[in-house]
């Protein structure tokens, strides 16, 4: 496949045309760019500052080991931070409550799409001082998609395995984790802020690596999309968890409702014990942050005056 | 596979280059004995040792002495590793190819691995060390001749290696063993499984011989068996991973750019002389100077990655395989798709391994030899 040159006709034009970036790519960062002045401008904060100021732990040749890379990340940073300020217009309560080094953020799902993880985390990036960059576990087969494959390494998302999970914990990094997965995503809207079954892998995950755990309530992710239905035999053709219907996209409506977000971070759990311990004993520990979460999801119900305010 | 620490004592007058001695029965012994065609009784009077060897405590076997047997020697990788351990060993080289710019006191067997002059090399004289190389990657040749050379040609070596008692065995495998998948984590540590062949035939004979390795590990605990599973492999080697990166326009496959791990070729000489070492045994993963995404790895080689979508690259790469334009199956796409990184950290602390090449001079041996080829 390598191409000498001086047969194959017109080789030296082509490399001419292609020493520098390509066209499109110049036409994306320049778009990005404006992004990224527009986003600061709104929320008032210096984005490249915050990206810079988190931890990174980069092997010798100045990567990170799972992908992660600040120059796609600050677009990222700045459409979230869009999101989170002026679309959903987020309130953070009890953020100053994430200890320093490694912890695990357990968190109700809601919403159909994950942006629940992305209010998190333009929290944990925006909000919170000095800035922490969570990174969250993803579903295997987004690996096997294109384009999502290579993006969502580089916005620091990490497969879903242990010792994924294990291997970040130990390197003192924040992770996001919903214990409920699909289940919890997938909800219809009778069964709004009622906690489906924890997993009980993260218990076992922070009694190893004696990682706290901290309890996170989100409010207003149930109603961005209002699913009244799982179009279960679809999605078993499609090979999805779930296939929701949502009466908003009958209305040319793709984007998500502009619900008002809260976030509420509770109080660090700290738990020891033998990781290896029976389901019966885990099932307590996991029982307990469930009701927590619980108790909080249901008394930030009560505080609100509004879906939408 | 764990890696248990010595517990067995060799009996220090099992030596080399004598009559093949058999102490204990062995899960291979009755194969041993309808190849080879004699039956020693079990237990035999050991002989008298001529030269007792002190013998410590750490190292149960002080095996200095003795040759160190090469096979696949005339590779690029063989003619470095020769080259380096004729200075402190006595160097026994075996390869189909002839080996004309060797240096003069590496002695060279111009033999076919799989025929019964291997087993007069190891008659002949003492050997102390086999360091598997001979290793047939080309995906050209038959599945029939792959598994000849690389498994029936390889037990017969092991075989050859219990009879005689030589107390180690060096066998280079490949972080490729592992094989590219979505659900891979991002860092395979010798534990994993070796699922290479999964979705890819052509790597079944890979894994078997890495499998091989590993049950003789277990059959023959006198003998210190070290598997080495270094991943990509670049430098002026010819091997799949050098040739992909040498290309002006490498193909990538359009929408994934997993994270590489590239090693020096010297880098992986060294580790085999860390392994050659007496008192170590075990699987080690063996990593370069750190891992980046593919697309970065290309342009800083100086090639312009071309982005192809999956079905299309699959369609055209098996017509030029066809065609026998290309030397890449499709099915190494999955190398372009997939990470396959490897956790070093054992070999660090028990092998006291340490990449010793940065990145910028592992590309420029790449680009070098590619200028020199254009």
């Amino acid at each position: 496949m390598a191409q000498g040159g001086s047969i194959v006709p017109f080789a030296g034009w082509r490399r001419t045309r292609l020493l520098g970036e390509s066209p499109l790519r110049q036409a994306l960062r320049s778009v990005g760019d404006r992004v990224v002045r527009l986003a600061e401008d709104v929320v008032g904060q210096d984005l490249d500052a915050r990206i810079a100021g988190i931890k990174t732990h980069l092997n010798e040749v100045g990567h990170d080991p799972f992908g992660f890379d600040p120059e796609t990340s600050r677009y990222a940073l700045a459409m979230a931070a869009l999101l989170h300020r002026r679309y959903f217009r987020t309130q953070v309560f009890g953020i100053n409550r994430v200890p320093q080094g490694r912890v695990l953020i357990v968190a109700n799902h809601s919403g159909q799409l994950p942006l629940d993880a992305v209010m998190i985390g333009s929290a944990m990036m925006l909000d919170a001082d000095p800035p922490r960059f969570p990174r969250s576990m993803v579903e295997t087969w987004t690996a096997e998609l294109p384009f999502i494959s290579t993006l969502y390494p580089r916005l620091g998302q990490v497969v879903g395995s242990p010792e994924n999970a294990r291997r970040l914990l130990q390197q003192e990094e924040s992770l996001i984790v919903f214990p409920e997965g699909a289940r919890g995503i997938s909800k219809t809207f009778d069964q709004r802020y009622q906690l489906t079954d924890f997993g009980l892998g993260f218990v076992r995950l922070a009694l190893e690596t004696g990682t706290p755990i901290v309890p996170v309530a989100v409010i207003g992710g149930e109603e961005q999309y209002p699913s009244i239905a799982d179009f279960k035999p679809l999605a078993r053709l499609l090979n999805m968890p779930a296939f929701p219907v949502m009466p908003q996209l009958f209305f040319g409506m793709i984007a998500p409702l502009p619900t008002k977000y809260r976030l509420y971070f509770g109080e660090p759990f700290r738990f020891s014990g033998d990781p290896d311990d029976d389901d019966s004993a885990i099932e307590e520990k996991v029982w307990l942050v469930k009701s927590t979460i619980q108790s909080m999801v249901n008394r930030g119900l009560r505080e609100r005056k509004g879906v939408f305010i | 596979m764990p890696n248990p620490q010595i517990t067995s004592r060799r009996k220090p007058s099992a030596r080399r280059g004598r009559e093949p001695v058999r102490e204990r029965p062995s899960a291979r012994a009755p194969v041993a004995r309808g190849v080879f065609g004699h039956v020693t009784e079990s237990p035999k009077p050991l002989e008298p040792v001529q030269q007792p060897q002190p013998i410590t405590q750490e190292f149960p076997k002080p095996a200095t002495e003795g040759a160190v047997l090469v096979t696949g020697v005339c590779g690029r990788l063989g003619k470095l590793l020769a080259r380096e351990l004729h200075r402190t060993d006595q160097v026994v080289g075996v390869d189909r190819r002839p080996f004309d710019d060797r240096p003069k006191d590496i002695v060279h067997h111009q033999v076919d691995m799989r025929r019964k002059k291997m087993k007069d090399i190891f008659r002949g004289r003492n050997i102390r060390a086999v360091v598997h190389l001979g290793v047939l990657h080309d995906p050209r040749r038959s599945d029939r001749e792959r598994h000849s050379w690389n498994i029936v040609a390889f037990q017969k070596l092991l075989d050859y290696m219990s009879q005689y008692q030589v107390p180690k065995l060096v066998v280079l495998s490949g972080a490729n063993v592992y094989g590219p998948q979505p659900n891979n984590p991002q860092f395979l540590t010798e534990d994993a499984p070796l699922l290479g062949a999964q979705h890819f035939g052509g790597m079944r004979d890979l894994v078997e011989l890495d499998m091989l390795a590993q049950s003789f590990f277990w059959k023959h605990p006198d003998t210190e068996t070290v598997v080495l599973r270094p991943c990509h492999i670049v430098g002026r080697v010819h091997n799949a991973a050098s040739n992909y990166l040498r290309l002006e326009r490498p193909v990538m496959v359009m929408g994934f750019d997993p994270m590489m791990q590239v090693v020096h070729e010297k880098d992986v000489v060294r580790a085999i002389q860390l392994a050659l070492r007496p008192g170590v045994r075990g699987i080690y993963n063996i990593r370069g100077p750190g891992e980046m995404p593919l697309s970065h790895l290309i342009r800083q080689v100086g090639g312009r990655p071309r982005q192809v979508p999956t079905p299309l690259a699959k369609v055209a790469l098996d017509q030029l395989w066809k065609l026998r334009l290309s030397t890449f199956p499709s099915q190494e796409l999955d190398h372009l798709r997939y990470v396959c990184m490897v956790d070093d950290s054992r070999a660090r602390t028990e092998l006291g391994y340490e990449p010793a090449h940065s990145i910028d001079r592992v590309l420029e041996d790449v680009r070098r030899l590619r200028h020199q080829l254009s």
